[in-house]
C-alpha cells in the first residue's frame, strides 16, 4: 500500500494536467474492472458491472501548483495560484514542472511585512539568466507541483499531494480487492477539484449513479492550538456529516456507520467548517444524487508536507469494501 | 454591412444583464440568411444551428449579448435616479458620464457636485455610489416618473470613434466584439454542426450560457470574447494581461476555467502555422463563459479566444482593428481544422457521442 501511495502522490498531475496520474490507474486497473473510459473533462471511470444498485466513489486526481503568468527578462518567473495556497508557507518551497524543471519560490525583498507578501510580491528562480534561457525550459501557461518526498515513520506517512492521492489509492486497492456484490461500482478518478469540484459535475452526470461517496482528506484537531475540531489523525476514517459543499445524505451516512459496525472498523463522525469535496457537485447533479463521504484525517493538507496514519487508510478500504456489500 | 461595421453598430446598441431585446434583434436580422434554425430560449439566448456536413464534433460558439451598466433603484422627490450597478463597474469612473435609461433610452448624466462645493477630505477618494444619481433633468419625482420606471436599465451612452493607429473606442466592447466574430463566423460553411450561440447575463454570473449549452450539449465550445488589457500606466509589466495589437488572447485558466490543454495547443499550432499573431492572457483573473460551459453535461472540450480591450468595463473601451480581424481569421480556421484534429483524435476524446445519447435519453432535443 505504501509503495502504491508514493508512487501516486510522485506523480504530476495539477488541476486541468492530470493525464499521468490518469494513466498510471489506468494502469494498475487494467484487467481488474469491466469498462474504462475517458470523458472529456479528463474523468477515468472505471466500472465493475454488476445489476444491483449504481454506486459511485470519487477520488480526485489533481494536486494545487503554481500556474507561470509573465517570465521577465532576467529569466525570473512570475505566477498565479492553481487550487487553495496558503502564502506564508509557500516561500522556499521548490517546484516541479511537467518537464522536470526544478524552480525556488521567493519573494522580494523589500518588503516590510511578511503579511504583504502576496502572490504578486513573489516570483520563482529557476536558475535562468535571460528570458531567453528561461523560454527553454518553461512558458506562460505550465503548471508547476510542489516538490515533498514520500516518507513512512511510525506508521504516519509524511508526502506532497496526499490530498488525494491518498483517495486514489484508497479506490485503487478497494477495486483490487474484487468485493463479490451485485452492485455495479463505479471507480472514478475526477479532474479539477482543487479549482472548484468541476470534473466529478461532468462525472456524475454521466452515471447518474443511486448513491455516491467522495474519498478525500480533512482537517484535523489534535495538532498544538490548532482550530477546534473532532477528528484526529489515527483514529479511523470519518464519515462525513459536512463539509463546506454539501451535507451528507442521512441514508449514505446510516449505510456508512452500519458497515464500519458490523465489520468493527474504527471511524469518526466529521463535521468539517472548511474545505469542498466532489460530493459538493454530486449530490446536486441531475434529478439529486444521495452522496457523503469517507476523508482520512490529514494534517497539513495544501502543504508540500502532508500526514497521515496508515492504520487509517487501510480501514477506510475495509470501510469501503463492507459499503460495497451494502 | 462589413464585420467592423456591424461591430460599431452593435457599440450603439444597448443590452445591460437581464435586456439584451435590442443587441438579440440586430443580431438576429444580421444571421437569419445564413443559418439553418434560430431559436431563443426562455433566457434569452439566441441559438443559431447551421448545419454541417456530417463531420467532427457539434460546436458551441458563444459570445454573450449583455454590457455592465446600471439599474434604478429609486426616484427622489428631486427628480433624481438612485442606482445599483449590474456586473463590475467601480464607482470611480462613473462620475460625469453620460447614460441612457430604459428602453425608451432616457438621456441622463451622472451627476456629482463641482469642485468647489466639495470639502477638502472628498476631493480625495472615489464618491461612494450610492452617493450618486442619475440626472435625466426633470423638475421633480412626478416628472421623472413619465419617463422612467424603478427596475429600467441604464446604459452608458458613448458612439464608437476610429481614432489614432487602427484603434477603436466604444462602449461594450466587452463583448459585442465577440458577437461580430461570431455573426462574421456564420456567415462562411463548415463541415461540422455548428451551433452559434449568442448569450445572456454572462455579467452577472454566467447565467444564460448554462441553459444555452445544456441545450446544445456541443462536444466542442470556443468561447469569443472581449478581454482584459493592462498596457496602461502604472502597470508592471508582469501585471499585464494582454496588449492591445500584439494578436488575439488565449485564456490558459481563470477564476472559472482551465481549459482544454489539446485543443489550446491546436489553436496554437493553427495560429503558428498560418502566420497569425496570438498571444496568451498573462493573468489568471476574471471568468468567462468557458467555466460554465466546461462543466455541463458529461463535459465539454473549451477554449477562449479574445480581444484585448483596454478599460474594459467603463463607459469607452479601446480596441485595436487589426486583433479583431486576426481573431475572425484564426477562429474561421480553427472551424476548418477540427473535424479532421477531431477525427484524428487530436482531442482525445474517447466517447464522444455519450453525452448526447444520455441527453436524448433523458428526453432531450436533437437540434435547436
Amino acid at each position: 500500500m505504501f509503495e502504491l501511495i508514493k508512487s501516486l502522490t510522485q506523480t504530476y498531475g495539477p488541476s486541468g494536467n492530470e493525464k499521468k496520474v490518469a494513466e498510471k490507474i489506468k494502469n494498475l486497473l487494467k484487467g481488474k474492472v469491466d469498462e474504462t473510459r475517458t470523458d472529456a473533462m479528463g474523468n477515468l471511470i472505471c466500472v465493475k458491472k454488476g445489476s444491483g444498485k449504481k454506486i459511485m466513489f470519487a477520488a480526485h486526481m489533481d494536486e494545487i501548483g503554481i500556474i507561470v503568468t509573465y517570465i521577465d527578462e532576467n529569466g525570473f518567473l512570475r505566477f498565479g495560484n492553481v487550487g487553495g495556497l496558503p502564502q506564508l508557507i509557500i516561500m522556499g518551497q521548490r517546484v516541479r514542472f511537467e518537464n522536470g524543471t526544478v524552480g525556488v519560490i521567493w519573494y522580494e525583498e523589500n518588503i516590510d511585512n511578511m503579511k504583504n507578501a502576496t502572490l504578486e510580491k513573489m516570483y520563482i528562480d529557476i536558475g535562468a539568466s535571460s528570458r531567453e534561457e528561461a523560454e527553454k525550459m518553461v512558458k506562460v501557461g505550465d503548471m508547476g507541483i510542489f516538490v515533498g518526498e514520500t516518507v513512512l515513520q511510525n506508521g504516519k506517512i509524511i508526502s506532497k499531494a496526499l490530498d488525494d492521492r491518498l483517495g486514489c489509492a484508497i479506490l485503487v486497492e478497494t477495486a483490487l480487492r474484487n468485493v463479490e456484490t451485485d452492485n455495479e461500482i463505479y471507480y472514478v478518478f475526477t479532474t479539477q477539484e482543487e479549482v472548484g469540484l468541476r470534473g466529478a459535475k461532468t462525472a456524475a452526470f454521466g452515471i447518474v449513479p443511486d448513491m455516491a461517496l467522495a474519498l478525500d482528506v480533512c482537517d484535523t484537531g489534535d495538532t498544538p492550538n490548532c482550530k477546534p475540531m473532532s477528528v484526529k489523525m489515527g483514529k479511523g476514517p470519518t464519515v462525513k456529516i459536512k463539509d463546506r459543499s454539501v451535507i451528507s445524505h442521512p441514508e449514505v451516512k446510516d449505510r456508512l456507520i452500519r458497515a464500519a459496525e458490523k465489520a468493527n472498523i474504527p471511524y469518526q463522525l466529521e463535521v468539517s467548517l472548511y474545505g469542498g469535496t466532489d460530493a459538493g457537485s454530486i449530490h446536486i447533479t441531475a434529478g439529486g444524487i444521495p452522496s457523503g463521504g469517507i476523508s482520512i484525517p490529514t494534517r497539513f493538507i495544501h502543504d508540500a508536507s502532508e500526514m497521515a496514519d496508515m492504520n487509517d487508510v487501510e480501514n477506510a478500504v475495509r470501510l469501503l469494501c463492507e459499503f460495497i456489500k451494502g | 454591412m462589413d464585420a467592423y461595421e456591424i461591430l460599431k453598430k452593435l457599440t450603439t446598441l444597448d443590452g445591460v444583464s437581464g435586456e439584451e431585446g435590442p443587441v438579440r434583434d440586430f443580431i438576429m436580422s444580421q444571421i437569419k440568411d445564413h443559418v439553418d434554425d434560430l431559436v431563443v430560449d426562455n433566457m434569452g439566448n439566441l441559438i443559431a444551428y447551421k448545419k454541417g456536413k456530417g463531420r467532427g464534433p457539434k460546436i458551441m460558439l458563444d459570445a454573450h449579448m449583455d454590457e455592465v451598466g446600471l439599474l434604478v433603484t429609486q426616484i427622489t422627490c428631486d427628480g433624481l435616479l438612485k442606482f445599483h450597478t449590474i456586473g463590475g463597474i467601480e464607482s470611480r469612473v462613473l462620475v460625469g458620464k453620460r447614460v441612457r435609461v430604459g428602453e425608451n433610452g432616457v438621456p441622463g448624466i451622472i451627476g456629482y457636485k463641482p469642485i468647489h462645493l466639495q470639502e477638502k477630505n472628498e476631493r480625495t477618494g472615489a464618491v461612494d455610489k450610492k452617493r450618486l444619481t442619475i440626472d435625466i433633468g426633470a423638475k421633480d419625482r412626478q416628472q421623472a416618473e413619465d419617463k422612467v420606471e424603478i427596475g429600467d436599465t441604464v446604459a452608458f451612452a458613448y458612439d464608437p470613434v476610429e481614432f489614432g493607429d487602427n484603434k477603436l473606442m466604444a462602449k461594450a466592447l466587452d463583448d459585442r466584439v465577440g458577437c461580430a466574430v461570431l455573426i462574421e463566423l456564420l456567415k462562411g460553411s463548415y463541415e461540422c454542426d455548428v451551433y452559434g450561440c449568442f448569450t445572456v447575463q454572462e455579467e452577472i454570473g454566467l447565467k444564460g450560457a448554462k441553459t444555452a449549452s445544456f441545450r446544445v450539449m456541443p462536444n466542442v465550445a470556443l468561447i469569443l470574447e472581449g478581454t482584459t488589457c493592462y498596457d496602461v500606466p502604472d502597470t508592471k509589466e508582469q501585471s499585464m494581461s494582454t496588449r492591445c495589437g500584439n494578436g488575439p488572447a488565449l485564456t490558459v485558466m481563470d477564476r472559472s476555467v482551465i481549459v482544454d490543454r489539446d485543443l489550446l495547443n491546436l489553436i496554437v499550432d493553427i495560429a503558428k502555422s498560418n502566420n497569425i499573431p496570438y498571444q496568451y492572457k498573462q493573468t489568471i483573473t476574471g471568468g468567462t463563459n468557458a467555466g460554465r460551459i466546461q462543466v455541463n453535461g458529461t463535459g465539454v472540450k473549451v477554449a477562449a479566444i479574445a480581444v484585448p480591450c483596454r478599460y474594459i468595463h467603463t463607459p469607452v473601451s479601446v480596441m485595436d482593428k487589426n486583433d479583431f480581424e486576426n481573431m475572425i481569421r484564426l477562429s474561421k480556421k480553427v472551424l476548418e481544422v477540427l473535424p479532421k484534429a477531431w477525427e484524428e483524435g487530436r482531442l482525445s476524446n474517447s466517447d464522444e457521442n455519450r453525452a448526447i445519447n444520455l441527453y436524448r435519453e433523458q428526453g432531450g432535443i436533437e437540434h435547436v
